[in-house]
Formats: structure tokens, C-alpha cells, sequence
């Protein structure tokens, strides 16, 4: 689904991927780890598209397509969905108005007609409980006055109505109470499928105990240091990232 | 000043004032042949206004004046077809219609209960015409010319404790075969406890030939009164268009403005001032403007707080497309006499055009001590952030852009009191984005 070769990019002239490598077939999960700083979410920004990252080097294939060559809308109308860090607010763009353009253009981009209301209401109704996301919030300005929590469920609600094939969740895990965290995690468990594939970047492990990733990866200053199942998410939570950053020490200096 | 011999239509104002006195005046109060007089010699002396004045700094009127104009209302067959473009679907209200400044009762003339209207010209005997129009010694410009010359117009009057069950809608419909200027001149009371919502349209056709249109209204809120008052502004590129609006409040009269100028007319001007002449008064001004193409855009407001106790709230926003320029000056004027004022004031701009500009001037003058006053002004362009996250769902660029200029609306739009004319408005700002820049 997607293959990531060597892929290098910068932000400001500072390089911050320096040659990733990663295949993500339908169906898995992966969890990319790493210290703060390591590229995670750069990773997340570059995958999606966000203009102020340039890509240096390397390629990337989703779906057979090029994924650097097209605007982060066609990323999105292809299957690729980022929730993000930070979701925006944006006042006065009700959230239903704004997902019944995201998934009528979505829509018309693989030739299919817009929903009609009434099946874009029940739609909306049915994962609006999958995810356990509150029917007000759905009526109201989009991520507008929504505390931290409620935002990232309203990333988990997008993604529901979206279904992408990809979805990449960007530190969805941070700033959330337990509560809100197994929410958010049975949402996603809910929308696993062997059609669909997950990226989830996370500093911490907690998440990882709710959805069960089938790879874990760490990245350290740009590139993935270290590959494993999910026991290496585990014993990063018991040993730190420490002896990581040692041995791509060593690793960097006996090249 | 420019001298204004180099002014096509400065001359023929000149030189067609004695004609079209005449033909104005046979019925007219020698008070109000005094009054136009007086007027006409004060524009002689001003002449039209140029940048070098400070209220028409940003605002250049060369390129406008160049033309030719006919100053004679011709007599030509009414545009029924123009007129129903400005009517707004599912609006439950009462329509009466003027066709360049004189009300067409042909076109429906079923008035609200307790609103009383006559033309301009028919008002001039009637007794609150001679205590409530204007004689200011000092005017000039725009308004002197409009005293000096205008011919008709819309008297209104709401008489006291009255509460019409509809708004009135009144369409505004400009069309020439030539050139031409006119001065509407309009009236309105509103008596104690009476209430009244009115819309107003103005339209005109696409075309070659230009229409400047130079209006006046004068309105009176008198003691527990309340206005809602809503301005359409859609009219093409071909029409110039300079409003002036004094609305005179007396104690605990509620005045609520809408102003919506949308692309088409190569200028706008709009002068509205609030003059709070009592205590406890409450007075919103809100206003959007979306320009596009070379448009200018120029909303002058003025709110003058006399007396204490009153409060007074103003949110303008300004989308500015393409090569468009808008112009925001906002004066609160408080007099030392007015304490315990409450004086807020917000203009905010979404400058898109890569040629686009905005001048935004907030203007305060406060003389009292014990008052609360707050203005703010930006400028920005589109969030980024915002942009990104849209298309990142995605939704094109193009649809992006568009649904951010509606939020950025929407803090105006959403103040509108009657849903149909919210939904016609918004429908008229959906006909100009997205744009490409």
C-alpha cells in the first residue's frame, strides 16, 4: 500500500529525514517511536503534503502512485488521512458542512455522486456512535471551543466518515486523559480492517497497550534505528531511548 | 483643492443648477429654495472632494469624474426584470420599489400598518419635512450637491407605538439609456416605541453606461424606538456609488446597521454616522465587504456619543479580492458630556487579491473620563494552518479558500435577523468565490 525508499526532506533548510525506508501493506499497523525531535511528526507532515516541508531525496508509492508528485487534497481523495497534532480550529465552517465537502469531493474525485442528505445523516449518526462522538459537537464550528480531548475524537470521527485506506495518527495519544485515550483507541480498534492500514506515531507507549501494533519502529534523527514487534515498545517503556541514540552513535561512527 | 475646472461633471453641475432649480423649485418653501441655494453655492466652492482631503485620503475620484453624466432623470420604461433580481426568496416582507430615486407604486405599494410613505417630492408641505431635514451651513461635497439638487425620494414615517408585522424591503433599481447622475434624498422617522425592520437593494443593469448614484437618508429614532436597517449593495461595475446616512437618536432608541457591499460597483462610498443625541442609546454597526476586480471599496463611519449612558458596538469586515482596495475609517467621537459611554469598535481584513489593499484607519476622540473604549484593526491573509488542514480532508484548494472566506464572513452574516436574507446574502457572496487570485 505504501513504500517509503530513502526518503530525505527539510524544513528551513534543516535537514530532518535523512533516508527512511518503511513498507506498509494492508492490514498492519505500524507504530513509529522515538524521542522528541527524532522526525515523527515531520514524517506525518511530509507524508500528507504540508508545503513547508521540501523533500530532498527518495520516493514514495501509495497505491502504486506516486505520493510526492500529487496536492495534499488528491493525497487525501487517493485514501492517505493525517489526524493530526494540533487539529485547527476554525470558526464559522460547522464540522457537518465541512465533512460533506471533504466526502463529496472526495466522492466526485473517484467518480462517484455526492450522498444524498438523508444517507449522509445516517451515516453521520452510525459513526458518531462507533467513535462515541457527541451529536452537538457535530453542529457546531468546527474544533471551535472543543477542549483537547474532544478535538481528537473529532479526528477519530473524520476518520470514520472518510475512510481512508491509510490513516496516519500523528501523537493522538498526547494531551488525552485515560478516559478519553480508551475512547479514542476503540474507535480506531473498530475501524481496523484487512483493507485498511494504520501509521501510529507516538512518544509513548500507553497508547500502543489499547491498539496493538503488528510493528513498532524507532526513529532517531531521521532515519528508523530500529525495527521490532510489539515487545520493543515495551522495552523502550522499561529502558528509555537512551541505549538507542548510543548505538546509532556507534552504529554512525564505524561507517 | 483640485481646481475644479478641470472637472467634466463639476461644470455641468454648475452650469445646470439654475435649469434644474427651476424646474424643482415652482412648489417648493422659499425656506428650502433657501436651504438649496445655500447648499449649491457651498458645493460651487468645494467642489468634489480629492485625496487631498483627509476624509478622501485613500479615496481618488479622478478617474470617476472624467466622465460625462446627464443631471435630468429620464422618463423610460420600468426594469421589472432588474427590479426581481433584488428580491429575496422566502423573505416574508413588504416590497415596494424605487426606479432611480422615485417610488414606482406600480410595482407594489401594500405598506406595513402604521408606516406611513410618500415620495419626496409630495412630503416637501408636510410639517416634520421642514423640522427634520438638514440645513447644515457647512456642508459640502456629496451632500451639499445632493441639498442643491435632488428631486425625490422616500418619506417614511412609523408612527409611535406601532409594530408592523413584516419587514419592509425596498429595492433600489438605477437605469439610464445615458449617462446619468442622481440624488435620491430620503426621509425617515421612526416615532416613539415604534419599531420597524427595513431592507434595503440596490441593483442596476450591467453595462456600458454609467449611473452615479449620490444618496442621502436622514433618520430619526425617536425615544424607545427601534430600527433594524440592512443594506444590499450589488450593483454592477458600471455604477458609482456615494450613500451618506445620519441617523439622529434620541434617549434609549436601539439603531441596528447592515451593511453588505458586494463586487460590482466601481466605487462604493459609504458615510454612516450615529449621532447619539440623548442618553441610553444602543447602537450596532456591523458591515461586510467582499470587492473584487479594480473596485473601491470606502466605508466611513462616525459614532458621535453626546450624551451619557449610551452604547455603542461596530464590527466591519473586509474580504479584498484580485485588484480591489477598501478603505475602513472608523471615528468615535465622545463629548466630555458623555460619561459612562460604552464605545467598541472592530475592523477586520482578509486581503487575498495579491494587488488587492486595505486602508484601515480606526479614529477615537474621547473627552470624557469615565468611559469604556476599545478598537482594534487587522490585517491577514489567509491561515496557513487552516488552508492545510482542509485540504488535507480533501477538499480542493479553490473549495478551501471559499469555505474560509464564509467563516470569516460569518461573524457579520450571522448577526442578520431574518434567515432568507442571511441565505441570500450568503448566496451573493457564493456567486464571487472561489476566486482565482
Amino acid at each position: 500500500m505504501l513504500i517509503i525508499k530513502n526518503l530525505h526532506a527539510e524544513v528551513e533548510e534543516k535537514q530532518i529525514l535523512k533516508g527512511i525506508n518503511l513498507e506498509v501493506k494492508a492490514g498492519e499497523v505500524h507504530a513509529i517511536m522515538g524521542p522528541n525531535g527524532s522526525g515523527k511528526s515531520s514524517l506525518a507532515s511530509v507524508l500528507a503534503g504540508r508545503e513547508s516541508y521540501q523533500v530532498t531525496q527518495g520516493e514514495v508509492k501509495f497505491h502504486g502512485k506516486d505520493l510526492l508528485d500529487m496536492s495534499p487534497e488528491d493525497r487525501a481523495r487517493e485514501g492517505l488521512f493525517l489526524a493530526f497534532q494540533y487539529p485547527i480550529e476554525i470558526p464559522g465552517v460547522s464540522n457537518v458542512n465541512f465533512l460533506k465537502t471533504a466526502l463529496a469531493e472526495i466522492r466526485q474525485y473517484r467518480g462517484l455522486p455526492p450522498l444524498e442528505a438523508k444517507e449522509f445523516l445516517k451515516l453521520s449518526r452510525e459513526k458518531q456512535k462507533l467513535v462515541e462522538f457527541d451529536a452537538q459537537l457535530v453542529n457546531r464550528s468546527l474544533n471551535e471551543g472543543f477542549s483537547g480531548g474532544e478535538k481528537k475524537r473529532n479526528e477519530i470521527f473524520q476518520l470514520a466518515m472518510l475512510e481512508p485506506s491509510l490513516a496516519i495518527l500523528d501523537e493522538t495519544d498526547s494531551g488525552l486523559d485515560i478516559d478519553a485515550l480508551r475512547i479514542v483507541s476503540q474507535g480506531v480498534n473498530k475501524l481496523r480492517s484487512k483493507d485498511n492500514a494504520f501509521i501510529i506515531i507516538t512518544h509513548y507507549q500507553r497508547l500502543l497497550e489499547y491498539i496493538v501494533p503488528d510493528f513498532v519502529h524507532v526513529l532517531y534523527n531521521g532515519r528508523i534505528v530500529k525495527s521490532g514487534t510489539k515487545d520493543l515498545a515495551l522495552e523502550l517503556e522499561e529502558k528509555g531511548y537512551d541505549w538507542l541514540k548510543e548505538e546509532a552513535r556507534e552504529k554512525a561512527e564505524s561507517i | 483643492m483640485n481646481s475644479p475646472s478641470e472637472v467634466t461633471l463639476y461644470d455641468e453641475v454648475i452650469n445646470g443648477f439654475e435649469k434644474l432649480a427651476n424646474q424643482a423649485s415652482s412648489d417648493e418653501t422659499s425656506d428650502l429654495r433657501r436651504i438649496r441655494k445655500q447648499a449649491f453655492e457651498n458645493f460651487r466652492q468645494s467642489g468634489f472632494p480629492t485625496i487631498r482631503n483627509e476624509d478622501w485620503k485613500y479615496t481618488n475620484l479622478t478617474r470617476f469624474l472624467k466622465d460625462e453624466y446627464a443631471l435630468n432623470v429620464p422618463n423610460l420604461p420600468v426594469p421589472t426584470r432588474l427590479i426581481d433580481t433584488a428580491r429575496i426568496a422566502d423573505f416574508d416582507c413588504y416590497t415596494i420599489a424605487l426606479v432611480n430615486g422615485v417610488w414606482d407604486k406600480t410595482l407594489g405599494s401594500t405598506l406595513p400598518q402604521g408606516v406611513e410613505l410618500l415620495p419626496m417630492a409630495e412630503a416637501k408641505q408636510d410639517p416634520a419635512f421642514a423640522e427634520w431635514f438638514t440645513q447644515n451651513h457647512n456642508d459640502r461635497f456629496f451632500t451639499a450637491l445632493n441639498t442643491a439638487l435632488f428631486a425625490d425620494g422616500l418619506f417614511i414615517r412609523v408612527k409611535a407605538a406601532a409594530l408592523p408585522d413584516k419587514p419592509l424591503h425596498i429595492i433600489h433599481a438605477y437605469t439610464a439609456g445615458t449617462n446619468l447622475m442622481v440624488q435620491p434624498r430620503h426621509i425617515w422617522l421612526v416615532n416613539e416605541r415604534a419599531e420597524l425592520s427595513i431592507v434595503e437593494s440596490i441593483v442596476s443593469e450591467k453595462g456600458q453606461t454609467h449611473i452615479w448614484v449620490n444618496s442621502l437618508t436622514e433618520i430619526v429614532m425617536h425615544r424607545d424606538a427601534k430600527l433594524d436597517h440592512t443594506t444590499i449593495q450589488s450593483a454592477p461595475a458600471n455604477v458609482r456609488l456615494v450613500n451618506h446616512t445620519t441617523v439622529r437618536q434620541k434617549k434609549q432608541s436601539l439603531y441596528n446597521n447592515y451593511t453588505f457591499t458586494l463586487p460590482g460597483a466601481d466605487l462604493v462610498r459609504n458615510d454612516l454616522q450615529a449621532r447619539l443625541e440623548e442618553d441610553h442609546t444602543e447602537t450596532h454597526l456591523y458591515g461586510l465587504y467582499l470587492a473584487a476586480d479594480r473596485q473601491l471599496v470606502d466605508n466611513h463611519t462616525l459614532v458621535d456619543h453626546q450624551k451619557p449612558n449610551c452604547f455603542s458596538n461596530e464590527l466591519y469586515k473586509g474580504v479584498l479580492l484580485e485588484q480591489s482596495t477598501g478603505v475602513f475609517n472608523g471615528k468615535v467621537y465622545v463629548h466630555q458630556d458623555a460619561q459612562k459611554t460604552n464605545a467598541f469598535q472592530q475592523n477586520n481584513n482578509l486581503v487575498i487579491g495579491k494587488k488587492a489593499t486595505i486602508d484601515s484607519k480606526p479614529e477615537l476622540e474621547i473627552y470624557a473620563d469615565d468611559v469604556k473604549c476599545s478598537h482594534g484593526s487587522t490585517v491577514g491573509q489567509f491561515s496557513e494552518e487552516a488552508l492545510f488542514y482542509l485540504r488535507a480532508r480533501g477538499i480542493g484548494e479553490a473549495a478551501a479558500k471559499a469555505l474560509l472566506i464564509n467563516a470569516f464572513a460569518f461573524d457579520v452574516t450571522e448577526k442578520i435577523k431574518h434567515a432568507a436574507v442571511e441565505t441570500h446574502i450568503n448566496r451573493l457572496i457564493g456567486q464571487h468565490i472561489p476566486v482565482t487570485q
